[in-house]
Formats: structure tokens, C-alpha cells, sequence
């Protein structure tokens, strides 16, 4: 879904393809939505039942995590559509620089 | 297109949050922003993993006996579901809707407000039960300083949606407020992609021990 | 709004400079408040000089001498070398990609009041004891420093870096929006790319220097325990977070210097810069390298052998595309026409002192033999090679070839060449030795040493240097204030060879910088037209009306808050009564200022069609 200039003449179709469209997305929305809920409560179940181990519930539940954040970022705040370069290089380079960081925390912090 | 002129459904942009070089600064100036606080809440977790459960002596409670998945859930629905009411509002926001976006970004604000008023109880609960405070430990300090400061920025998050659905109640949409609207919207769901990797990191991870 | 030049008195100059939210003028500004804060870095660099000239000297005692050196680095790097740098950046960047401001005038404003009011701050602390545990702060150390010393260190840097950090995106912006038409990236001055990268650099270094200080200052003031041993905490942390900004930090430092010498070789040797998207590409993976290496800083606190070993390989590929850009400098030379200007000279001076520099940073990039480098006299010459060498170099070369631009005059070119040699002189005097002095054995940051070790004489030369480098810079201060008296007016293009846009407006441009917005048909725009023999830029518009921000005084009053504040927050933990008050007056100023600025509606003003007809004298 991208937010391209609309140019077919005729402004009143325009404003009707702009209508549907938004329509369109807004079921986007709803769905991505559902899927997060549905990702949460998945996460949240692997931590209430028995039968994992640590080893497995952990490196799960931060996939979870990470899908659900694509999705938000994605569908929520629209970086699928044109205009988004520069936003998705920038998040994604701190992103970066943050995931070294952790990195750096989880294994020369404490020895 | 002149920032205050007046707009009709039919001349309202397909963009108005881009649509003028002043708003196309702020959109890319704000996500630019985000990806600095990207930043630094990374690094915050990157200090909560170091010092989780550095506790100096046994008394005190660990991760493990602190949290509790129902609390966590319904604090993690409220703040889904508001970032939804703001897709909502956006929605309506483009479609020239003044009214029915005025309501939904309401939505968004009382759902925010009912999740900053559950983790006020559950810090409570924890300074008066389990004595774990931010000065009890070094896991004391940086769980306040991580949970705190996602708080922290939830409360300036709908202070601000507020003053901005006060300030502009009269004046309906234009290209002047649009893109305001739109960068408080960008906000509320950045601070909601920080929590799910707060109920991820901390809750979660902290019961699984 | 006239355009014509007012006769303003003192008053209104005063109130101008307060709420201007004009890039140049706050460009002027930033020059200043760094220069006068590089004069403080200074003064103390000469008071350390003087402890050191002979052994067992008492001209200060060891406790003020620690607060010496610790202001000395804290100074020149946040409050001389990074302003000094901002104020090139602000005055330059916008006019060479044709644009009339920066993206957000008003932040601008604010992120210079944020860093002023932070470096005064700071200072300040010299009335009740300065901060005494080095510019690094380590938490083993700070967290016991008695007095508040260490507080104005957290507290003033947090304003200061807030501001910094608001500047950056206000340069990345504008980079990335408001480029004038045909302007693609790969056609943007090499000075322009530096600050693009810079700019990315400080998005993403100041949070964690931001959370350091947020931490240091939980512990110090409000009981927690972050870096509190015995409470479960861990001081490696804070080494950790201050490196992981540190280190982009110098490069953040040193790209924008790098910038400021591809201008000068390409202008003064008449001819384009050799491989421009080599260079772009080595400024670019410098940037990111520089993010990945901030542990060689800490080889000694016990990382390992891995971790060592990453960090040491890591920090040496920095060196390759240094190197890139070096021969590149260098073949841009050869075959042009060089004109030995005073910029010339720095440019010349600085290829081998920062090559030297850097060879010594591959040394102790070598972790191993690092452990007999660490905290001796060598790694205090490896890294003022790199920092005086290559950024003051720059910004004193930057400061004679954009002098014209910035305010219509010329520096004088003698006493330019003067204050070159007693300073390059100087410089190597001071700094030479050191490699020697670190090597015999001698550790940094103390503040005497016994006599009949070895070191005396090499301490003596030392410190002569820096009155050579003293006697450079008061030159410099002469030239500045004949130049002023004098006031003879340049044109457009003083130097007569400008290659890029800013050298095709007015000496200093008028406040809108560009009549029409140029049309960029090449890399070296400005260039490219004279050589088909036009006089000036293309137009890319017709002749419009042209929408300027407003002034405001709405950020000086923000930032003033925010000192305030930073009082009662420092001085709550000594449980006086008037603490909390003002620290609640002093954000209730500052969130009362941030409310107002939302909610009144300002729009900016237009100046018309009709007015830029008849400005005459302000050709675009």
C-alpha cells in the first residue's frame, strides 16, 4: 500500500480511489492488529505453560516480539509506503548501534 | 497550499501530514528522533539485562517473584488496543473526519491513562510488598529507570495528544495541525513498540527465570 | 521586513543575536561562545604545561590540578571543538546546498542556547570545585568525588549534549529535504557529505551518553545504584556507555575536519577533489566503523582475549579508509595550481601530523602491546596528534577561508601565516616528546613527577610548546580584532577560485541567502558555471515571494530553565530548603516555554516579490 500522487482527471473518481484505498488499509490494519493479539497471547501462553525450558522460551518469545514490532512498524506507522527511505535507514541503523549494545552488556559486563 | 486555508473533503490532500516543506521536515525530523530514542532505550535494556536480578543479599526479591502474568496482559491490551484507536484517528484524520478523529485519539488518551494508572498500582504494590524500590538494589534502579522511563514518556504522550485536542477543538483540520496530529500519532505507537519489548525483555523473561 | 542593512545600536544588536533563529547569525554565535570557551581550554592547558615544567612543582596542588585536566578535556571537546565546528556547519552547510535556513530555525536556536547555557554551567563549578575525575568520569572514581564537582560535569553536559544532539537532526534534515533543484547527493560538497555523517554520528551517539549521565546522576543524587558494588551494580557499565559515545564521539569530531580539507585542497590547488566517491564512500564507513571499536578504550579492565581481539582488528580497519582519504588530498594536489594561502599552510601542516597521529593509534590499537601504552604520556600525544592536528588544525584553517562569508571582511594573510608557525611549531614541541615521555614510562593525569627519572628535560620542551601555541593564538585574536576595526568589504568570491554555492552569494549573503533558488547542473556547481562563463548561478525558479521563519526568544528562555533547574537538582541532596523549589520553578520555565511555543500558532513572514526587485544590493 503506498501513498502515490493521484492524477486521473477526474476529481471525483480521485476522491473515490482515495476512499477505497484508505478503506483497504484500514482492513489491513485490523488484521495486522489481530495478528498482534493473536502473537501476544502466544507469547504469553509459552511463558504460563509447563513443559519449556528457558532455552526455548526465551529465544521464542523474542521473535514473537520482534514480528510484532514489524508489524507496528509496517503497518502501524505506514513504513511500507513510498516516502519512508530515509525513516526505515535511520530506524533500522539505530536499531543497529542499539542491538550492538546489548550485545556488548550481555557478554563483557560480567566475567 | 497555504497552511491556513480552508479545506473541504475534496480539497484535502491524499497526504496532509507531508503535503507542505514545513510538515515534510517535521515527518522526516521526528522519525529521525525515533531512531535516536531507538537508541536509547536500547541502551537501557542493554543496562536492565546487565544488573536483572543484582540484588545485594538473598532477602531481596528477584525478577521471578515479582511479576505476574495477569497484570502484564491487561496492561499490554490497553496499550495495544490504544495504538489501534490512533490508527483509527489517522484514518479519519485522512478522510477530512475532524469529529470522529477528535473521538478516536479520546479513546486513544483514556486507554493510555488506564494503562499509566495500572503500573502506578503495580509499582506500589511492589515498593510496599516486596520491598523492591530504586534504591534496594542495583535491579531495583534499572527496572524503575527502564519501566519508569517508558512511563515517563506515556505521560508526556497524552499530555500532549490532550494539548493538542484542546488547542485545536475549535478549529477543525487544516495543514498546519495535520502534521502535528500525525507526528503525536507516530509517537504513541513508537512508545508502544518499546513495550512490547518491555513485556517481552522484563515481565516475560523475568518469569521464565 | 527591509532587506536593506539597518544601523541598529547595541540594544537592538543584543536582541537580534537573543532570538535570532537566522542560521548565520547563530553560526556567529557558536564561533564566540567555542572560541571563547577554546581561550578557557586553553588557559588551562598552559596552567598543566606550567605544573609540569619542572618536577615536584607546587604551582597548583594535586586536587586543583585534577580539576584542571578534567575541564581541560571536557572544555575542548564539548564546549571549544564541537561549537567551533557547529558554527562552520551552520554557516556553510545550508548556503553550499542552496537552501535559505535550516529545517527547523527555531530548534536551531534552541540547540545552541541549550549548549551555551550547559557550558556556563559547567563552569561555573570552578567557584565550589570543578569536577576532578578526568573528561571520562569513570564511576569508580566520580562516585566518590566530594563537592558537586562531578555534578556540574553530569548536569551541564546533559544540557549541552541535548542541544547537540537537536542540531544534528536539524542538519540531517535538511540535508536529506532541502536540497535546491539538481542537487542529487552524489553531487554535494565533500563538506556537506562530513556533516551528514556527522550528523548521523551524534543521532546515534548521544543517547547512550544521555542514559551515562541520567545513571550517574541517579546514583549520585537520588540513591540508586547502578554503578554501587556492593548493591549488586557494576562500574564497567559506565566505561561502557561513556566509550560507546566517546569513541563516534572524535569522529564526529574529525569527519567535519576532514570535510573543511577537501575543501581547501580542491579550491587552492584549482582543480576538483581526486575520487569523490571513493571519498564519500570512506566518509560513510568511517561513520559506521566508528561505532564498532569503542572498546578499545577499556583493553585493560579484563574484556578477554575475544573481545579484545575484535576490538583491536576493528579499530585498525579505520585506518584503510583514512588512508583512502589521504592519497586522495594528495592526488588532488598533484597536477593543480596551488596557491599557498594561510588555509594552504594548515592543509599542508595537517597531512603529516595527522598521519602521525594515526600510526600511533594503530599501536595502540594492538591490544597487547596496549597494556604498556594505557594511561601513560603516549596515548596523550597518540590522541592530541589526532585532535589538534586534525580538528583544531581545521577549524583554524575554516576560520580564515570562510572568515569572508561569515562577515564580509578578509583575516589578514601575514599574521595568518604567523599564527600558523607559531602554533604548528609549538604543537610538536608539546606533543613530540610526549610519544617519548609515555614510552620511558611516564603515566598521564598526574600532577607532579620526581626529579632524576628521565623526565625533566622532555617536560621543559613540552611546556614550551604550549607557550609557542599561546603566542599563535593571541596573534590570531590580534588579526580578528584589526580585521574587524578595519572592515574592508569582499565580494561574492574573495579567494577568486570557490568552487561550491556559497561562493556565488554575497560577503556575507543576504539574510535569505538565495534570491532564486540556484539549479545545480554538476558536482562543484558554482565552478561548473564559470567555466562556461557565466557570471553568476542559473536560476531554478522565477523570482517569488519568499517565506522566512520569525525570531524568538522563546529558546533562551527554555534553556535558562533548564540551568535553573539543574541547581535545585544538584543541590537538593544537601537537604537545603530553597533546592526543590527551584528546581521545580526552573522546569516549570522551561515546560511553561516548550507549552507556549505549541499552542501560539507562528507562521512565519513573507518577504515579497517587490522588495527583492529593488534590493539591489544583494545580487542572487
Amino acid at each position: 500500500m503506498t501513498n502515490q500522487p493521484l492524477s486521473s482527471g477526474n476529481p471525483s473518481v480521485d476522491i473515490e480511489y482515495r476512499r477505497r484505498k484508505s478503506a483497504e488499509e484500514m482492513r489491513y490494519q485490523i488484521i495486522s492488529f489481530t495478528l498482534m493479539i493473536f502473537l501476544t497471547l502466544v507469547a504469553f501462553a509459552a511463558v504460563a505453560m509447563k513443559g519449556f525450558t528457558a532455552w526455548f522460551t526465551v529465544p521464542f518469545i523474542l521473535l514473537l516480539a520482534a514480528v510484532q514490532v514489524v508489524f507496528q512498524l509496517f503497518y502501524f506507522m505506514h513504513m511500507s509506503h513510498k516516502g519512508h527511505e530515509a525513516p526505515t535507514l535511520f530506524l533500522f541503523s539505530g536499531l543497529f548501534v542499539g542491538l550492538t549494545g546489548i550485545l556488548a552488556f550481555l557478554t563483557v559486563v560480567w566475567w | 497550499m497555504h497552511v491556513e486555508e480552508k479545506m473541504t473533503y475534496e480539497t484535502w490532500p491524499a497526504a496532509p501530514e507531508k503535503s507542505t516543506l514545513e510538515s515534510k521536515n517535521k515527518f522526516l525530523g521526528f522519525w529521525l528522533f525515533l531512531g535516536g530514542e531507538t537508541v536509547l532505550f536500547a541502551t537501557l535494556f542493554a543496562t536492565y539485562l546487565a544488573l536483572k536480578d543484582k540484588v545485594p543479599n538473598t532477602s531481596q526479591h528477584l525478577a521471578k517473584d515479582l511479576f505476574e502474568l495477569p497484570l502484564t496482559f491487561v496492561a499490554t491490551m490497553l496499550l495495544l488496543t490504544s495504538s489501534l484507536t490512533s490508527v483509527y484517528a489517522m484514518y479519519h484524520m485522512k478522510n477530512f473526519a475532524f469529529k470522529k478523529m477528535m473521538l478516536w485519539l479520546g479513546l486513544t488518551v483514556l486507554l493510555g491513562a488506564a494503562f499509566l494508572g495500572l503500573e502506578v498500582y503495580e509499582f506500589n504494590h511492589y515498593v510496599h510488598k516486596f520491598h523492591h524500590t530504586f534504591t534496594s538494589s542495583a535491579f531495583g534502579s534499572a527496572f524503575y529507570t527502564l519501566v519508569g522511563f517508558h512511563g515517563a514518556h506515556v505521560a508526556f504522550g497524552l499530555c500532549w495528544i490532550l494539548t493538542l485536542m484542546i488547542r485545536n477543538s475549535k478549529r477543525g483540520l487544516n495543514l498546519y495541525n495535520a502534521p502535528k496530529f500525525y507526528v503525536a500519532s507516530l509517537y504513541w505507537h513508537f512508545i508502544d513498540v518499546v513495550w512490547v519489548f518491555i513485556f517481552t525483555v522484563v515481565y516475560l523473561m523475568g518469569m521464565v527465570g | 521586513m527591509s532587506t536593506i542593512a539597518q544601523k541598529k545600536g547595541f540594544g537592538a544588536t543584543l536582541w537580534d543575536f537573543l532570538t535570532t533563529v537566522d542560521h548565520k547569525k547563530i553560526a556567529i554565535l557558536y564561533l564566540i561562545a567555542g572560541g571563547i570557551f577554546f581561550l578557557m581550554g586553553g588557559l588551562e592547558a598552559v596552567f598543566i604545561r606550567i605544573q609540569l615544567a619542572v618536577p615536584n612543582n607546587d604551582f597548583v596542588s594535586a586536587g586543583a590540578f585534577n580539576e584542571i585536566i578534567t575541564m581541560h578535556g571536557t572544555t575542548m571537546i564539548f564546549l571549544a571543538a564541537m561549537p567551533l565546528l557547529f558554527a562552520f556547519m551552520n554557516a556553510v552547510m545550508p548556503l553550499q546546498i542552496g537552501a535559505r535556513d535550516v529545517a527547523f530555525p527555531f530548534l536551531n536556536s534552541l540547540g545552541f542556547w541549550l549548549f551555551f547555557f550547559g557550558g556556563v554551567f559547567l563552569n561555573l563549578s570552578w567557584f565550589t570545585g570543578a569536577p576532578d575525575a578526568g573528561w571520562t568520569s569513570y564511576a569508580s572514581l566520580s562516585l566518590h568525588s566530594k563537592g558537586h564537582g562531578i555534578d556540574f560535569y553530569v548536569l551541564g553536559l546533559q544540557i549541552s549534549g541535548l542541544g547537540t544532539l537537536i542540531g544534528g537532526i536539524n542538519f540531517l534534515v535538511t540535508i536529506i529535504n532541502m536540497r535546491a533543484p539538481g542537487m542529487t547527493y552524489m553531487r554535494m560538497p565533500l563538506f556537506t557529505w562530513s556533516t551528514f555523517v556527522a550528523s548521523a554520528m551524534i543521532l546515534f551517539a548521544f543517547p547512550p551518553l544521555t542514559v551515562g549521565l541520567t545513571l550517574m546522576m541517579f546514583d549520585r543524587l537520588f540513591g540508586a545504584n547502578f554503578f554501587d558494588v556492593t548493591m549488586g551494580g557494576n562500574t564497567v557499565i559506565w566505561e561502557h556507555l561513556f566509550w560507546i559515545f566517546g569513541h563516534p564521539e572524535v569522529y564526529i569530531l574529525i569527519l567535519p575536519a576532514f570535510g573543511i580539507f577537501s575543501e581547501i585542497f580542491s579550491l587552492f590547488s584549482r582543480k576538483r577533489l581526486f575520487g569523490y566517491s571513493s571519498m564519500v564512500f570512506a566518509t560513510v564507513l568511517i561513520g559506521f566503523l566508528g561505532f564498532m571499536v569503542w572498546a578499545h578504550h577499556m583493553f585493560t579492565t579484563g574484556l578477554g582475549p575475544v573481545a579484545n581481539a575484535i576490538f583491536a582488528v576493528a579499530t585498525m580497519a579505520i585506518g584503510v579508509p583514512t588512508g583512502i582519504k589521504i592519497f586522495n588530498w594528495l592526488f588532488t594536489m598533484w597536477g593543480g595550481s596551488v596557491k599557498f594561502t594561510t588555509p594552504m599552510y594548515y592543509a599542508f601542516g595537517f597531512i603529516p601530523s595527522f598521519v602521525m597521529g594515526g600510526v600511533t593509534g594503530v599501536m595502540v590499537a594492538t591490544a597487547a602491546a596496549d597494556y604498556q601504552y594505557h594511561d601513560t604520556y603516549f596515548v596523550v600525544a597518540h590522541f592530541h596528534y589526532v585532535i589538534v592536528g586534525g580538528v583544531v588544525l581545521a577549524i583554524l584553517a575554516a576560520t580564515h577561508l570562510w572568515w569572508p562569508k561569515m562577515f564580509g571582511t578578509m583575516l589578514n594573510e601575514t599574521l595568518g601565516k604567523i599564527t600558523f608557525w607559531f602554533f604548528f611549531i609549538g604543537f610538536h614541541l608539546t606533543f613530540f616528546i610526549q610519544h617519548f615521555l609515555g614510552l620511558w614510562g611516564m603515566p598521564r593525569r598526574v600532577f607532579t613527577f620526581l626529579p632524576g627519572q628521565g623526565f625533566d628535560a622532555a617536560n621543559m620542551i613540552s611546556s614550551v610548546g604550549a607557550a609557542f601555541m599561546s603566542i599563535g593564538v593571541l596573534v590570531l585574536l590580534y588579526n580578528v580584532i584589526m580585521t574587524s576595526v578595519k572592515n574592508v568589504k569582499v565580494g561574492n568570491d574573495p579567494w577568486e577560485d570557490g568552487r561550491t554555492l556559497e561562493w556565488s552569494i554575497p560577503s556575507p549573503p543576504p539574510f535569505y541567502n538565495f534570491k532564486q533558488l540556484p539549479l545545480v547542473r554538476g558536482l562543484d556547481a558554482y565552478w561548473l558555471e564559470k567555466m562556461d562563463g557565466k557570471k553568476g548561478m542559473t536560476p531554478a525558479e522565477p523570482l517569488g515571494d519568499i517565506h522566512m521563519p520569525n525570531s524568538s526568544f522563546i529558546p533562551f528562555m527554555i534553556s535558562l530553565g533548564l540551568f535553573i533547574a539543574a541547581f535545585g537538582a544538584m543541590y537538593h541532596v544537601d537537604k537545603v530548603a530553597w533546592a526543590l523549589p527551584v528546581m521545580i520553578f526552573g522546569l516549570l520555565v522551561t515546560f511553561g516555554s516548550m507549552f507556549v511555543r505549541s499552542v501560539k500558532d507562528d507562521h512565519g513572514f513573507h518577504i515579497h516579490k517587490e522588495e527583492l526587485q529593488e534590493d539591489k544590493g544583494a545580487k542572487a
